[in-house]
């Protein structure tokens, strides 16, 4: 145990009765400290907070918790015996928590901890809830695991603490109807490799983890149409997903994407017979193809807004038009125009106002096989002079080749399957020249309907080009710091002029590469 | 005898004062030399009238779309990052009408690093993404107007990643990848 800091009050008494003025000072440090301690606020708002859970190899234990305001706090004593710590109270107040010789001190009113005398702040006070001396939640991460021998992981959403080396990976479910079939992803971040088996109405999941970090119910409650009723968490490392009795068949594959390992499952649907020969929904083109037919060669076209959310506005108009709101506006009804016309799948990577990160939009066009990526921008410059759209093709800053290499990966039926890998930030790289075709059919479209820059087709290192692995442009429409255009690019013929040339050029597009040209 | 004497204390007198001169009076001397003949620091940083050197830096052209070359004197540096230094200093500083910088008001230099291999690094202040104006060429002229500036005037720099607050970022305005250090490209240059 390390030497306490300052004066214990057990020393103290005894050394007044012997040297008067010694025992004056000591005598106005208990004062002092009296009142400090009288200043303390006493927790007496604190509540109970759902507990945090401790994993450990030894298993798993529950750590309550109780919260003040917005901050959760922890006993000291509970930390104690769950870390084996020593914790002392000192004169004035602090507090010293010891662990194998390291210390941590503590000090009431002051949202400071002083671990091996390097100041760590912390979001709340020490506060005192009858005996109990109560810290900031956060302490375990900031202070205690700088002192303690083992990791401390402390995940605060999904209230989580893992103790030591476990593998937890935190799990993200998604459901996607797609007509009558329909589709699962589900996210494994760190990565964490799995192995699905059917057994009738359900797929386990298991994975290669200590446990799972799945808050909450993994999935909420899907449309009545859909094939998985629910998803849910039946062992440490296994999820259950309840099928739905249209279910006929699946086929899964995996993803790496970063630190994530991406698990596809693609549902299929039992085939209804209809009593009477039954027309086709109303205003639905037929998403599935007879078996006598190729596939089209272009079924899905993922359109980005650029920017979104309350921080990111993109460029502002000399109007106070927002950039993110533009684009926005001009993909919704590009998607309305595409879809109704040429019967194919347009998704947007975000169909409101929010922040979407770059990674996350060309995530989706990757993960849905999309066959075209458009990403949608305005301008802005320093000089208000500058007009006309732009169409950008990716460009890699780099003398050398992509590194393509081989990698093996584990098939669902227990075999091996060899898969080529391919640098998430380098995906766009085999699909530079296709990329330029389309920009180019998309040049001769607009044209004739809308102001184009002087050079209008342009190479950049644009982030969110670069991890595309398909075709993949972005356009930037026209600069709203010109004050002309920024009246051009909002009003409704020019959404009008530009939507009818995207659908012309992606109508051009599609012919080419069913003819084999473009692919 | 006291002749002696005398002489025994010129001696002593005489021994003194060469102590004296010896031991408190030279050392003085040698601690000011150099504070009066050598020029301080911070004269020698400025260097206003001394060596300079003809550099190009780069502003936004008339079109608003692309950046134009401005031949200008810039102070010498020593070394090669001292002297890459100087030349975004000098890029980055308010201009005056009508010329117009391509990078944001209130950006400030906080490093320049020049690593083995001829990658730099540039280091500014979090003006040049908080105050930036956005857009794809505008951030694209913001960038290369960094880039070209040091690799078109320094051979030894081949290479330029640009950092925000001393932290490697994705993009300035969310679209240049700025993960890597990026080559010249006088694409974007009129």
């Amino acid at each position: 145990m390390p030497q306490a800091r300052g004066l214990s009050i057990q020393w103290g008494i005894p050394f007044i009765s012997r040297r008067p003025l010694a025992g004056l000072i000591v005598a106005l440090l208990v004062a002092l400290a009296a009142v400090l301690s009288s200043q303390t606020q006493p927790a007496s708002q604190a509540s109970q907070a759902p507990a945090l859970t401790l994993l450990a190899r030894d298993g798993r234990r529950a750590l309550p918790l109780s919260v003040t305001g917005d901050q959760e706090f922890v006993a000291l004593d509970d930390l104690a015996t769950a870390f084996q710590l020593a914790v002392r109270e000192e004169s004035l107040g602090a507090i010293t928590v010891s662990y194998k010789g390291k210390t941590i001190v503590v000090q009431p009113a002051q949202a400071l901890a002083s671990v091996s005398g390097r100041l760590i702040s912390l979001p709340a006070p020490l506060t005192r809830n009858g005996r109990r001396w109560l810290v900031p939640v956060e302490f375990i991460s900031r202070a205690l695991a700088t002192v303690y021998d083992v990791k401390l992981d402390l995940r605060k959403p999904s209230r989580l603490l893992i103790v030591g080396d476990l593998r937890v990976p935190r799990i993200v479910v998604r459901y996607e109807a797609l007509g009558p079939s329909g589709r699962l992803t589900i996210d494994a971040t760190p990565r964490a490799t799995s192995t699905i088996a059917q057994d009738n109405d359900r797929l386990s999941i298991r994975f290669d983890a200590d446990a799972l970090d799945a808050p909450g119910p993994l999935l909420p409650a899907p449309a009545g149409s859909a094939l998985v009723t629910a998803v849910r968490v039946v062992d440490p490392a296994t999820i259950a997903v309840d099928l739905a009795p249209r279910f006929a068949g699946f086929k899964a594959s995996t993803q790496t994407l970063e630190s994530t390992m991406r698990v596809v499952i693609d549902l299929a649907a039992q085939i209804e017979t209809a009593p009477a020969p039954a027309a086709p929904p109303p205003g639905r083109a037929p998403e599935l193809p007879a078996l006598n037919q190729a596939p089209p060669p272009f079924r899905t076209l993922v359109i980005d807004p650029g920017h979104g959310g309350s921080e990111d506005d993109g460029a502002t108009g000399t109007s106070g038009a927002k950039e993110k709101d533009l684009v926005l506006a001009i993909a919704r009804r590009a998607k309305a125009a595409i879809e109704g016309r040429l019967g194919i799948r347009v998704l947007l990577t975000r169909d409101d106002d929010r922040h979407v990160a770059i990674d996350e939009r060309t995530a989706m066009a990757n993960n849905n096989k999309a066959d075209l990526f458009i990403s949608l921008h305005a301008g802005a410059s320093p000089r208000p002079s500058a007009a006309g759209a732009t169409i950008f093709a990716a460009a890699f800053d780099t003398d050398s080749p992509p590194a393509v290499s081989a990698g093996r990966v584990p098939a669902f039926n227990g075999a091996v399957r060899e898969i080529e890998l391919v640098p998430w930030e380098l995906a766009q790289s085999r699909h530079l020249d296709q990329s330029t075709a389309f920009a180019e059919l998309l040049q001769a479209q607009l044209q004739d309907r809308i102001p184009l820059a002087g050079r209008p087709i342009a190479s950049a290192p644009l982030r969110v080009l670069e991890s595309a692995n398909m075709p993949a442009v972005l356009i930037e429409l026209g600069y709203l710091t010109n004050g002309d255009q920024d009246k051009l690019l909002t009003g409704d013929a020019f959404a009008n002029a530009f939507v009818q040339a995207l659908a012309d050029a992606v109508v051009k597009y599609r012919d080419t590469t069913a003819a084999g040209g473009a692919r | 005898m006291t002749q002696r004497s005398i002489a025994v204390a010129t001696v002593l007198l005489a021994a003194v004062v060469l102590g004296l001169v010896l031991f408190v009076g030279l050392p003085g001397l040698r601690r000011r030399t150099p504070v009066n003949v050598g020029p301080p620091p911070a004269a020698a940083a400025q260097a206003p009238q001394g060596r300079k050197i003809k550099a190009h830096l780069f502003y936004i052209a008339d079109d608003g779309a692309h950046l134009t070359s401005v031949e200008r004197d810039i102070a010498y540096g020593e070394s090669a990052a001292d002297q890459a230094r100087e030349i975004i200093s000098a890029q980055i500083a308010p201009v005056p009408a009508p010329i117009v910088s391509p990078v944001p008001t209130g950006t400030t230099l906080r490093a320049v690093f020049i690593a083995e291999g001829g990658n730099a690094y540039v280091d500014l202040s979090r003006e040049v993404t908080a105050a930036h104006s956005g857009g794809t060429v505008g951030e694209l002229l913001t960038v290369y107007a960094i880039v070209d500036a040091l690799t078109v005037n320094l051979p030894a720099v081949t290479a330029v990643q640009v950092l925000v607050d001393g932290k490697e970022v994705d993009t300035l305005a969310g679209h240049v990848d700025l993960r890597r250090p990026l080559t010249r490209n006088l694409a974007w240059v009129q």
